[in-house]
């Protein structure tokens, strides 16, 4: 949940999509959703047109299983805000395991 | 719209429907086949479903900009499958 809302947070933004078959798209981050799939739109293709099968297309639906990396610049990240929520993430998991661990031997 | 697939494969068709689990149907659906030789080979495959597991991407085309490329004259190596 925590990277779907860091996600919703970069809407509006620029980012590279690099995905698992090696082809890059460069676009406006519209939305995301649970799944971490992606909207982008204003889509150009960096890779010097290598992929030229894009040419048409101004918006596209990435599935979330498909992408490698999302390459955002550096502007763009609140880096302690991150720090900070993946912090809370962490103790609130290792909580509701103890709670877990608790609960089933009683 | 213009579906890429997992495999590698561009599948070009009529958006009909979708639903939760991203599978598709397509109609009037034909696949380009992309190559470093010749131009775009074109494929008619009529009314398709296609599995959400298999979809890499799908992209929106504008009808004015694809109508205007010549596919005879568009070479390209074809796209890389999908690796995990």
């Amino acid at each position: 949940m925590l990277f779907f809302s860091f996600f919703k947070s970069l809407v509006g933004k620029e980012v590279i999509v690099e995905l698992k078959n090696d082809l890059s798209v460069c676009g406006i981050l519209h939305s995301v959703d649970q799944y971490l799939n992606i909207k982008l739109v204003d889509i150009s293709v960096p890779d010097t047109e290598k992929y030229p099968h894009m040419i048409s297309v101004k918006n596209c639906f990435i599935r979330g299983s498909v992408v490698r990396y999302v390459h955002l610049p550096a502007e763009e990240i609140d880096v302690q805000l991150l720090q900070d929520a993946t912090r809370k993430e962490v103790a609130q998991l290792k909580s509701q395991q103890t709670a877990q661990v608790a609960a089933p031997s009683k | 719209v213009s579906v890429i697939t997992q495999d590698g494969r561009v599948i070009v068709g009529t958006l009909k429907g979708f639903d939760q689990t991203v599978n598709l149907i397509l109609n009037d659906s034909h696949e380009r086949v992309y190559s470093s030789g010749a131009g775009v080979e074109q494929v008619a495959l009529g009314l398709y479903v296609i599995r959400g597991d298999n979809i890499a991407v799908i992209g929106e085309i504008d009808e004015d900009v694809d109508s205007s490329i010549d596919l005879a004259e568009v070479k390209a190596e074809p796209i890389n499958a999908v690796v995990y």
